[in-house]
């Protein structure tokens, strides 16, 4: 019942914010997509407490995995709700009540994308975070915008697309076995019996499909655009919620290839795309000169990452797990604090912002905070999360990948470090005044740098048992 | 190997001779009507036959014995290409194994021949039809092959006597797609290869929109007798292959099959006029993308048989 | 001769060729609505006995793919005032050998893969060409509006793909799915109108501002 509730909760937000006219985002929207989210939290709070059991026939189900999926989710949104309190009275998105609306729909595909049992039903889940996301990144109407959404449209739909086809060989490959058809308990179960050489076909084009909303190299070429053009707080739920979820459908394919005994055949692939993604990130991360388009870069590295501890196995599962609340938090406290630099400058390109720490004091050191957050300096999570996925790679014998990519690391660090250092520190601008940051547009970001934190010092036991049961699902085990 | 020479073979070889100046004849009446006109007479090229071999030809003082021998080797490569098809539904008068190969040979032959008396002459108008013939003709010959190969699966033996004979009559019911498929392919590289519209538009009098007709532009006398006839009979040569194709004669008596010939070939004829006058010519640099289609339509076929 | 269902899909390879061969952006859009009539009624071709199920689908299917999406289509042409594909960035030809060529590959991946039991033998390959030739035309097209045709065509092949699963994905499923093919390009339409109002053109070769 919960889990119904919380798909259909935001999707009934979206249809009042959306179908009464009024065409500029007023106050009652705001206070609508606000309650949603709280409500959503609550519920989902209740879920750690009492397991949801499950909803249409099998179809929805919180399971270890989509429960963390959900709740980082929730967690993200209402905190960007939040922000967009502030966001809203500093700025005006052209798209109207579009904005909001959109917004609520995208809570409610997320939900049902982390909720799903039926493999179908999270392929329409994601598809729907396609089409709700749209609109929120062409807020502008201006040519960047434009060719920004173009774009992501283009590689996103053929992606799911091929993720559609994937998911037909994988029914395919479930002909003559018993269970009910792409329900994944059933698929995992009967895994053994299920055809190799559609179910190979399957790992291959879901991988590629769902890689392409992950945003894993070379997919990704969607991201930078499509991250440095849209809204931040857009950009914060994308690269926190929608590549989580996106991640959790190349999980489930993983689950169910692994219990079928097709570890030798998907590791690799697995490996070969994370090793791809931190380089390609590592390469264009040197000399990048734009905040939220480093961000993406960013992204596409830790995206890197966790296929990497995915496809390492053992340990790695877990490391992948932890990574992933933690790269979902960070990401979400970044871009909250980059669309603060460009709330008080207009710009995220270095060329216009100079000692940042001075001018938006609280923002500032946020700033520089999630520098070393997001690569993987301790004591933030990222760090105890990184440092497992590369025990992994050493444990597994794996040297060389632990070496390569402790290298890359390294690179990416010193590239974002070079830009965000650069705007951080030093002097600002004669003139530019410091700004009073107001509460709303700070409040998200330090309580997603406090849960990082956190982390990174103690993992508390409900989500350590989450996570454990994550991991064993994927094929690994706890450290 | 030659085997006896069937009479009826010989019989229909000499239908085909002999109403191969129709063809055009048909095409241009039908076209005529459906435009609303009248049109010339069907047997008028008979009579432009004659007319040209009681004529004297002149030859210009840059033209060598190539120009001279154009007409002639046209026609004999020609020839030798329509004894190879089994007109008479069952067997040529000569076949042999991998005849098919031959048969595209002489026609190449005969274009060869065709494009080198232009080219003697000197003239850029010919210079400039011939490099489009040649050009259309780099596309045409692959699309022809492919058909070939789909009649060869489809028949299984290697000589156009089998491939267009009495096994093609149980084949239809069994590979219809295929054969449709390849039917079309055929039916087009019969409009690229005998410069009909959306090819080539032979009423066209403009010596920069022409293919065909400005390589012959010098052409005089009987010479010029030689080259219509030719173009006729390379006409009836590829409509015979299309009749074949589609109304397999092997089983009736010979009469019966001589008449099912002619008609034949004015059908095709009667559905190449009525081409000409549903549609405009192309672009020239939109005919090669026609006739790769029509080899992939035939590569279709191909790949349909193969399955 | 040949079952229904075998002369609509062979039917459906010529649509895809005409796609790949014609320069004409209308000619292109009329192909890709015949090629979604085509589609609609092979359900009925392909089932035992007419269901609720099965015509429903058909009717939605030939309503969504032949006639909302190609009008739509052919609106946002009218809107944009344009008439002809530039050359492809591959050539007109090439695109036809690569359109042979991935019919070619699909037949022979289709020979390898497991059979199964699917009613119509050829449903596979030709949904697997399918795909193909729409990502051929999704990715050599320069006109923003003929890759979104591509994209149709690509969601053309899977949805024939999904025509041999026909038990395991429910029909509330398809009903997605085909939801879905129409909300995309309904956005993607929206959004080339505002891409020709911005750029004057649909040559998305223009949109090259955003790069690293």
């Amino acid at each position: 019942m919960r889990l119904i509730a919380l798909v259909l909760l935001p999707v009934l937000a979206a249809a009042i914010t959306g179908a009464v006219p009024s065409p500029r985002v007023t106050r009652w929207r705001v206070a609508v997509l606000v309650g949603t989210a709280a409500v959503h939290l609550a519920i989902t709070a209740t879920l750690w407490g009492a397991p949801g059991g499950s909803a249409i026939n099998g179809w929805l189900g919180d399971d270890a995995l989509g429960l963390i999926v959900l709740t980082l989710t929730s967690v993200l949104f209402f905190v960007t709700a939040i922000y967009t309190v502030g966001y809203l009275q500093r700025a005006t998105p052209r798209g109207g009540r579009v904005f909001v609306s959109g917004l609520l729909g995208f809570l409610a595909a997320t939900t049902v994308v982390a909720l799903s049992q039926h493999l179908a039903m999270l392929w329409v889940g994601l598809e729907a975070t396609t089409l709700t996301v749209a609109p929120l990144i062409f807020h502008r109407h201006d040519r960047r915008s434009l060719e920004a959404v173009w774009k992501y449209l283009v590689i996103s739909s053929v992606g799911i697309a091929l993720a559609l086809l994937g998911m037909f060989f994988l029914a395919s490959a479930q002909h003559g076995v018993t269970g009910n058809p792409l329900i994944l308990g059933d698929l995992v179960a009967h895994a053994r019996q299920l055809q190799p050489a559609w179910l190979r076909a399957a790992f291959l084009f879901l991988l590629v499909g769902f890689g392409t909303k992950m945003g894993l190299a070379p997919m990704h070429t969607w991201k930078p655009d499509t991250y440095g053009e849209a809204p931040a707080l857009v950009g914060g739920l994308m690269a926190g919620a929608l590549t989580s979820c996106a991640f959790l459908g190349v999980a489930r394919i993983t689950e169910i290839t692994m219990a079928a005994g097709l570890g030798p055949f998907v590791q690799p692939v697995l490996l070969g795309f994370g090793l791809l993604s931190l380089a390609t990130a590592a390469a264009f991360i040197i000399g990048q000169g734009d905040l939220k388009r480093l961000l993406a870069y960013s992204s596409v590295e830790h995206m890197g990452l966790l296929v990497l501890g995915l496809g390492l196995g053992g340990v790695g599962a877990y490391g992948t797990v932890l990574h992933l609340v933690n790269n979902g938090l960070a990401k979400g406290w970044l871009f909250l604090v980059a669309g603060n630099v460009v709330l008080a400058t207009g710009t995220s390109a270095a060329a216009g912002n100079r000692g940042l720490i001075r001018t938006l004091p609280v923002s500032g050191v946020l700033l520089v905070a999630g520098l070393f957050a997001v690569t993987g300096s301790p004591p933030f999570g990222l760090f105890l999360s990184e440092f497992t996925i590369l025990r992994a790679a050493v444990n597994g014998g794996h040297l060389w990948i632990a070496v390569v990519t402790l290298l890359l690391l390294a690179v990416i660090f010193v590239g974002m470090a070079m830009l965000i250092l650069n705007m951080a520190l030093g002097e600002p601008e004669p003139g530019v005044p410091v700004v009073r940051e107001s509460p709303w547009l700070v409040a998200g970001p330090i309580a997603l740098a406090g849960a990082v934190l956190l982390l990174g010092l103690y993992i508390p036991a409900p989500l350590q048992r989450a996570l454990v049961h994550a991991a064993a699902a994927l094929g690994g085990r706890a450290p | 190997m030659m085997a006896f020479v069937d009479r009826s073979a010989l019989a229909a070889l000499a239908v085909l001779l002999l109403v191969a100046p129709a063809l055009p004849g048909i095409a241009i009446k039908t076209k005529s009507l459906l435009t609303g006109r009248r049109g010339a007479p069907v047997l008028q090229l008979y009579r432009d036959l004659a007319k040209l071999a009681r004529k004297g030809s002149v030859y210009s003082t840059t033209t060598t014995w190539v120009f001279r021998a154009g007409p002639v080797v046209v026609l004999a490569s020609l020839l030798a290409a329509a004894l190879l098809l089994p007109l008479n539904g069952r067997v040529a008068p000569i076949h042999f194994a991998g005849d098919l190969v031959a048969f595209a040979g002489l026609l190449a032959l005969a274009r060869f021949a065709l494009v080198l008396s232009g080219l003697d002459t000197g003239s850029s108008f010919e210079g400039m039809g011939a490099s489009r013939e040649v050009t259309f003709a780099s596309f045409a010959e692959p699309a022809l092959f492919l058909c070939f190969v789909g009649l060869v699966l489809v028949t299984g033996h290697l000589s156009l006597s089998n491939m267009l004979g009495p096994a093609l009559a149980t084949a239809w019911p069994r590979d219809t797609a295929s054969l449709v498929l390849v039917g079309l392919a055929l039916f087009v590289l019969l409009l690229a290869e005998n410069s009909r519209v959306p090819v080539d538009d032979p009423a066209t009098h403009l010596e920069l929109t022409m293919v065909h007709e400005v390589i012959v532009l010098d052409h005089s006398g009987p010479d010029l007798a030689l080259i219509l006839y030719g173009s006729a009979l390379k006409l009836s040569i590829f409509a015979a292959v299309l009749v074949s194709m589609a109304a397999p004669r092997g089983a009736l008596p010979m009469w019966a099959g001589l008449a099912l010939l002619v008609v034949g070939l004015a059908v095709v004829a009667v559905m190449v006029g009525v081409v000409e006058s549903v549609m405009a010519r192309l672009r020239l640099t939109r005919v090669p993308q026609l006739i790769v289609g029509a080899g992939a339509l035939a590569l279709f076929g191909i790949i349909l048989l193969l399955r | 001769m040949q079952t229904s269902a075998e002369l609509l899909l062979l039917l459906v390879v010529l649509t895809n060729f005409a796609v790949l061969g014609t320069s004409r952006l209308r000619t292109c859009i009329r192909a890709v609505a015949a090629q979604g009539l085509l589609l609609g009624l092979l359900p009925v071709a392909l089932a035992s006995h007419l269901t609720l199920h099965v015509g429903s689908l058909a009717v939605g299917t030939v309503l969504v793919k032949a006639v909302i999406l190609p009008w739509f289509l052919l609106w946002a042409i009218r809107e944009a005032a344009v008439r002809r594909e530039v050359e492809p960035l591959v050539g007109f030809i090439t695109s036809l050998l690569l359109g042979a060529l991935a019919l070619a590959l699909a037949f022979a991946i289709s020979a390898r893969l497991p059979a199964g039991d699917v009613r119509e033998p050829l449903l596979v390959p030709v949904a697997l060409a399918t795909v193909m030739i729409g990502l051929v035309v999704l990715t050599t097209r320069r006109k923003a509006l003929t890759q979104v045709v591509g994209y149709l065509m690509l969601e053309n092949g899977i949805y024939l793909f999904g025509l041999t699963q026909t038990e395991s994905v429910p029909f509330l499923l398809e009903l997605g799915v085909l939801l879905d093919v129409f909300a995309g390009v309904f956005i993607m339409g929206i959004v080339v109108f505002h891409i020709n109002r911005e750029f004057d053109s649909l040559d998305s070769a223009r949109l090259t501002e955003l790069k690293d």
